[in-house]
């Protein structure tokens, strides 16, 4: 333990240098890359907002902060994974050649796609100026299910990452689910139309509640329960410490399949 | 003198199997044909050396005889089938150049990112770099991208970094044959400096009369075994004789 500590703080540059990397080549090819982080989920939600308050007259009151607030949360969910899914597949070149403990790569595509929810957390900031959305100071509670949400990403990036060296159409299966998950996830509509049986399946699903914390601090005024918080917490690090084990019990065989 | 390397009856076992399953598909199928194939290679069988403290270690053997693959599990890169290896001190990787680089990113950004690579911190890293640029000899290049650069650049990047600070062990994997003449000389310098420095260095190259003049030992690997270790004349010379 003591000494993984150790190999932490050392390669700890690596990981600053590689966020710093990835960050460079997002943001350095187009001086609209900022702009465009923040641009695409403000017209996502214009898009999507016409769509279902218009055409399918879902009822939720003020829908745009509603549909903002789930999707930038979820979307930080997908970044993470997808990017750590492939982060071991992609430094095959350095693994092969260097030591470097394996676990830095999916854990540093985990703190860039958090980077990448910073940014886009502006535009969420932006729409609440635009539309004179009252602001609590519930607001300041916003890191806790973020952080909650980063540690379930870890760990099944973790797994994702270690999975996908042995079977590559992990990739294109995951594709699919996330798809799936995001529609099965209260982001476009409310919690409320679903019948009493799909209620409850929902309720397995780790990001509804993620979501639905986020909201309540953001939009509700709303400080979750202890229960909830015990709740949210267990998932998160229940997922890092099965993603650590299935790591640390495949990464030596890693450099076989890369 | 302290063993500072010890590999003691280490075997590297590779599947060859023709068919490798790379996907779930495959795999259900090959399950439930009962099709799973391993096919046994062993690259490393039961080799046993050590090396002291502050010596010149050379590792010679055809290609394919496994001296890529001792070099990696004593940098800790293959984790071997069977064996203990003991290592007593920082290393030095210096397995292919470069690696690591991000050919997007400018020579300046790379230092950082290869230093960090290896461990090293940036401010460590920024005390060297006007070091590490002057060896490179690249100072008009610093900020262009690397992909312009040429092969024997990113070579005289990647070993500046590597051995800008002194490690207990320095790994050589035939890198001393890339780049030009002058560089090679430049290369062979610092690790004599290093080796004055009581630096041990692992050696493998090709170019026999290389090894002949700056080894103090030498191990001869024949298809993954240990075929002679010992004074480094008669180790090349009986190698010479068979070859
Ligand atoms: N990751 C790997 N998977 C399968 N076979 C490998 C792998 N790495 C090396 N080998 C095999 O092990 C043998 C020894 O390789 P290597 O150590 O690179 O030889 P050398 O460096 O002496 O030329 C070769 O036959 C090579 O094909
Ligand atoms: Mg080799």
């Amino acid at each position: 333990m003591k000494a993984q500590i150790e190999t932490f703080k050392r390669y700890k540059y690596l990981l600053i240098n590689l966020i710093e990397k990835d960050i460079k080549l997002k943001y350095r090819r187009s001086v609209l890359g900022i702009l465009w982080s923040v641009l695409n989920p403000l017209l996502m939600m214009i898009v999507i907002s016409a769509v279902f308050s218009n055409i399918f007259k879902v009822n939720i009151e003020n829908f745009p902060i509603y549909y903002l607030t789930g999707s930038t949360l979820f979307n930080m969910l997908s970044e993470t994974t997808n990017y750590s899914m492939m982060s071991i597949l992609e430094s095959s070149s350095l693994i092969k050649k260097v030591y470097i403990p394996k676990y830095i790569f999916p854990l540093e595509k985990c703190m860039f796609g958090l980077v990448n929810f910073l940014f886009s957390m502006i535009a969420v900031a932006f729409m609440y100026v635009i539309l004179g959305y009252p602001i609590y100071w519930t607001v300041l509670l916003f890191p806790i299910p973020v952080i909650y949400t980063l540690v379930f990403s870890i760990g099944l990036g973790l797994i994702l990452s270690a999975l996908s060296v042995f079977f590559r159409d992990i990739i294109h299966l995951y594709s699919v689910l996330l798809t799936a998950w995001t529609y099965f996830t209260p982001i476009m509509y409310p919690y409320d139309i679903l019948n009493d049986k799909i209620k409850i399946i929902m309720h397995l699903n780790p990001m509804f509640h993620y979501v639905k914390y986020f909201r309540d601090v953001l939009m509700y005024k709303t400080v979750p329960s202890l229960e909830t918080n015990l709740l949210c917490l267990s998932i998160a690090f229940g997922t890092l410490i099965l993603g650590i084990l299935f790591f640390k019990s495949k990464q030596d065989k890693f450099i076989l399949y890369i | 003198m302290k063993n500072i390397i010890e590999v003691k009856n280490v075997e590297m076992h590779f599947n060859m199997s023709k068919e490798k399953i790379d996907n779930l598909k495959e795999y259900f199928i090959k399950l439930f044909k009962r099709q799973l194939m391993y096919e046994d290679f062993v690259a490393l069988d039961k080799v046993s050396v050590n090396v002291k403290k502050g010596e010149v270690f050379g590792i010679v053997g055809r290609n394919g005889s496994g001296k890529s693959t001792l070099l990696k599990a004593i940098s800790g890169i293959l984790k071997p089938s069977a064996g203990i290896i003991k290592v007593n001190g920082s290393i030095a990787p210096l397995i292919e150049l470069g690696a690591g680089f991000d050919l997007d990113l400018t020579a300046r950004e790379n230092i950082f990112l290869n230093g960090s690579v290896l461990g090293f911190s940036n401010n460590l890293i920024s005390e060297k770099f006007d070091e590490i640029v002057e060896f490179s000899e690249l100072r008009n290049f610093l900020d262009v991208p690397m992909k312009n650069y040429s092969s024997g650049m990113v070579a005289r990047i990647g070993f500046a970094v590597a051995t800008m600070v002194k490690p207990d062990i320095l790994i050589v994997d035939e890198i001393l044959s890339v780049g030009d003449f002058l560089f090679q000389q430049k290369c062979e310098r610092r690790i004599n400096d290093l080796m004055q420095g009581g630096t041990t260095v692992l050696i493998v190259s090709h170019m026999l009369e290389q090894i002949r003049r700056l080894c103090s030992r030498v191990m001869w690997l024949d298809k993954g075994k240990t075929k002679m270790i010992g004074e480094t004349k008669s180790v090349c010379d009986a190698y010479e004789s068979c070859v």
